[in-house]
């Protein structure tokens, strides 16, 4: 995999997610990043359904990870990864983040800190599995149409 | 042949095809042939041992096939196979903290990888593990029972800085359980004795020694440096300041603790899991529960719980496996029987609840009735007590004396004072009646607590003339009868 990697979201995106990250503090929230290419047009929340506590961990079932891909198609777009928050943490992938790490996909790690949302960075997996490497997070227009509906919200456990 | 679905984040290594065949009956041969065709696949799929790695889900049709036969499930040509990932992350937790993953690991020298090589080749340690061990820094409270194998077992797995600390002394009593020290160590600091035998041990480990008693005043500092604290303490007013001390310095704490064939362990002190606190928010009274000094302890008992507690430790630093968070293991020696009890946080603990009301360390004798909060007006009541010297006069003299040991008969086997009567302190009320109220009684037990309360009982029933031989027979052995052993 080329080593610089680059991600580029909108404002509408980037805002999102940090919302996303305030709303469910001190827990983690978590959420699919949908779009084409190296561009992030939409993100669709997901519901959290560790068990092992959502203050450390998030999960997405494979029921929501169908769903995820479903909608990305449905807009037309692609799944491009995932965002969770780190609360009270740096943005900053843990072990954990690596040994559950899928490859190809972006993650995006929001550190929300004392309940306000601050640095933002996005990694890769390195095909090896060894470790993440970090791409660029750039920030381009909100080229999305109906920039109001950048958030697609799943509620619900369903 | 059956048509496997695959992931988004897949594709790139199936030439970016979302579906592509395989063949075999099972979805175990299945898998096995996709990953044949396209083999880099397999390190996504697979963990190093092979199996299915947790996040990888996989369906025939739409049954997860965790509910069906797993990978022995039969597949024919007709169904449908999809791998759906779980997608699962967080931020670190004490133990990515604690491994060292934002800590620059150390190299491993041609030297280390031979005396490590058992560790190396294990899955769950290798290269790197044996690397988050070497940056680790662990703080053992207490070089005795506990502590010696706790010091001895880490210092042996390559722990980088083995912090230890301790003011006493070894003495002959302590041999039997504390094999850090042997019999030419009795007399030295233990301190000193316990980096020697550490350091021909394994020479890679930092062994850094803090010859001081643990207090309200040094042990935030003490923890400052460490990443794992390991409670060897024998008593309860350091046993409450070692778990707050590390809840508020955020320190996950191995806890241990022995008495006779009994033992416990968990792990306390983790930012999401429950403190010692949670599950006794207050000491005993005092006296209540006897130390290891004054009931005993099995010799091999703390080498049993302080390897636990090693092992727990071990278990931070790599990041590997279930800790004993959350988890009250008792060891039953007597029966050999482990038991666990489950551990909930408590929201309302005084520590690490939602609203902690202890935020900086107390007093810790006060606290647990050790010391009371003022002190008390000092009467050394020359009535109600008599030294060893003085009894020995007195006896000399022909004064009739009833002597009563309040100790415990294996006790009364290895010394005595000639002419005294054994009554265990939990018989005293029932056998009361055994003793004449007209007579000048002098209790006594080994150190002379026991024997206060016997003798507050017995001038709460009458006695007139009680004397509680001061220092015990420790006193009694040092000061008149040196030929006796002591324990």
């Amino acid at each position: 995999m080329a080593a610089d990697r680059r991600l580029i979201i909108t404002g509408d995106v980037e805002h999102a997610i940090r919302a996303h990250g305030q709303e469910t503090y001190p827990h983690e929230c978590c959420g699919a990043l949908v779009g084409k290419g190296e561009i992030v047009t939409t993100v669709v929340a997901l519901p959290n359904t560790t068990e092992e506590g959502p203050r450390r961990r998030f999960l997405v079932r494979p029921s929501d990870y169908r769903q995820a891909e479903r909608r990305a198609t449905e807009m037309g777009g692609e799944l491009l990864g995932f965002y969770h928050s780190h609360p009270d943490h740096p943005s900053r992938p843990s072990q954990y983040d690596l040994d559950h790490a899928w490859p190809t996909f972006a993650y995006i790690i929001v550190s929300v800190m004392n309940g306000a949302a601050g640095d933002m960075t996005v990694w890769y997996l390195k095909n090896d599995r060894s470790s993440f490497e970090e791409g660029s997070l750039d920030h381009g227009e909100n080229s999305h149409p109906h920039s109001t509906q950048a958030v697609h919200r799943q509620t619900g456990r369903g | 042949m059956a048509k496997i679905l695959i992931p988004t984040p897949l594709r790139p290594y199936t030439d970016k095809q979302d579906a592509v065949d395989a063949s075999g009956a099972t979805v175990g041969e299945l898998l096995a042939d996709l990953t044949r065709r396209h083999a880099g696949l397999k390190p996504h799929l697979y963990n190093e041992q092979g199996k299915l790695r947790s996040f990888v889900n996989v369906y025939v049709n739409d049954e997860d096939i965790r509910y069906l036969q797993k990978e022995q499930t039969p597949v024919t040509a007709d169904d449908t196979v999809s791998i759906i990932p779980s997608v699962a992350g967080g931020a670190p937790t004490v133990t990515d903290v604690v491994s060292g993953v934002s800590r620059t690991l150390p190299e491993l020298t041609n030297d280390e990888i031979k005396r490590y090589s058992r560790h190396l080749i294990m899955p769950e340690v290798g290269v790197e593990g044996q690397r988050k061990l070497k940056a680790a820094k662990v703080l053992c409270i207490g070089a005795g029972g506990l502590g010696s194998p706790v010091a001895m077992y880490l210092t042996a797995a390559g722990v980088g800085t083995l912090g230890i600390v301790d003011f006493d002394v070894v003495d002959f009593s302590n041999l039997q359980r504390q094999i850090l020290h042997g019999t030419p160590d009795v007399g030295r600091s233990k301190l000193a004795s316990a980096k020697d035998r550490l350091q021909a041990l394994n020479p890679n480990v930092d062994v850094v020694t803090h010859e001081t008693a643990i207090s309200s005043e040094n042990a935030l500092k003490l923890f400052e440096p460490y990443d794992v604290i390991v409670d060897g303490t024998d008593n309860f007013p350091t046993r409450y300041l070692v778990n707050d001390a590390s809840v508020l310095t955020g320190k996950p704490n191995a806890y241990g603790s022995i008495f006779r064939f009994e033992g416990q362990a968990s792990v306390f002190g983790t930012k999401d899991g429950p403190c010692y606190r949670c599950l006794y928010p207050e000491p005993p009274p005092p006296g209540l529960v006897p130390s290891c000094a004054e009931g005993g302890v099995l010799g091999v008992l703390p080498g049993i719980i302080g390897v636990i507690q090693a092992t727990e430790t071990i278990k931070l630093i790599l990041g590997v496996g279930e800790p004993l968070i959350g988890r009250f293991l008792i060891v039953d020696a007597l029966r050999m029987r482990f038991r666990e009890l489950k551990l909930r946080k408590d929201p309302d603990c005084p520590v690490c609840g939602t609203h902690p009301t202890v935020t900086q360390l107390i007093d810790y004798e006060q606290f647990c009735g050790v010391r009371p909060a003022a002190p008390e007006p000092i009467t050394v009541n020359s009535a109600t007590e008599i030294t060893s010297v003085e009894l020995k006069q007195r006896l000399d003299r022909g004064d009739k004396l009833k002597i009563v040991d309040v100790r415990e008969p294996n006790e009364y086997q290895i010394n005595r004072i000639p002419g005294s009567e054994l009554i265990p302190l939990g018989d005293v009320p029932k056998r009361v009646n055994e003793l004449n109220p007209d007579d000048e009684i002098v209790v006594h037990c080994k150190t002379g607590g026991r024997s206060a309360k016997a003798a507050d009982f017995l001038r709460s029933v009458g006695f007139k003339r009680v004397l509680n031989l001061k220092g015990g027979i420790l006193d009694w052995i040092d000061k008149v009868d040196p030929t006796q052993p002591k324990y």
